[in-house]
């Protein structure tokens, strides 16, 4: 398993290279990508910031969680941080394993449980010069 | 005891400030700390008053009792991926 919280840019690449085995027959790959509207405004990027030390534990708990759900310790995740251009990628996923249904129910975990529980916002700049957080998800808090 | 709070995006503007120190009677909870940071001035009152909360990097309830030098932090929304 490979996952990293990094401010440098990420490609399909950065995780590819990290999954894949000789029992492996699939490999599935994610991308999140910055895209040039949202709600009927006009994008010009996004800037990404988190909280670094815990979004890196919980983005390993979600990588192990997947590696379960998969049978296969092949999950590699990296999430961008900084400020991201129209077209480039704020979140990566790859996942391998010997049978495509496993990869692709793995990958789609990951990127759901980001969304729901990983800490990092995300600030939309537009072409008009304004900017607003983005509404997120209130993640569920474990009453012990 | 003295506890590190941490806000973050639109809390972080908000308050005006990305972390404070508070001191806290002892058997202080994670609500406790939400309350004195919005008493803290005009600004930190701007903070919803029952936000989702982190204690040592980790999701907790409000009803978290706490310990010296825990690190909180104040957790809008989230919007990763």
């Amino acid at each position: 398993m490979y996952t990293a919280i990094t401010s440098d840019p990420i490609t399909a690449e950065t995780v590819l290279r990290r999954v894949g085995d000789d029992g492996d027959g699939a490999v599935c790959v994610f991308l999140g990508v910055v895209r040039d509207h949202n709600e009927g405004r006009s994008v010009r990027g996004v800037a990404y910031s988190a909280y670094r030390e815990m979004a890196e534990r919980v983005l390993a708990e979600i990588a192990a969680e997947a590696a379960e759900r998969a049978g296969s310790d092949r999950v590699a995740v990296v999430h961008r941080t900084g400020e991201l251009a129209v077209g480039e990628a704020s979140v990566a996923i790859a996942v391998s394993s010997p049978h495509r249904a496993e990869a692709f129910d793995a990958c789609r975990y990951v990127i759901e449980e980001i969304k729901k529980r990983l800490p990092v916002w995300k600030q939309e700049r537009y072409v008009d010069g304004d900017e607003a957080w983005l509404d997120g998800a209130v993640p569920e808090v474990a009453h012990d | 005891m003295r506890v590190r709070l941490l806000l973050f995006a639109r809390y972080r503007e908000l308050a005006g400030t990305d972390e404070v120190e508070l001191e806290l009677p002892s058997r202080a909870t994670a609500a406790d700390a939400v309350d004195a940071l919005r008493a803290l001035s005009r600004d930190c009152a701007r903070i919803p008053s029952q936000p989702v909360i982190a204690v040592n990097q980790r999701y907790a309830p409000p009803d978290t009792p706490l310990a010296p030098g825990d690190e909180l932090a104040l957790l809008p929304p989230v919007a990763g991926g």
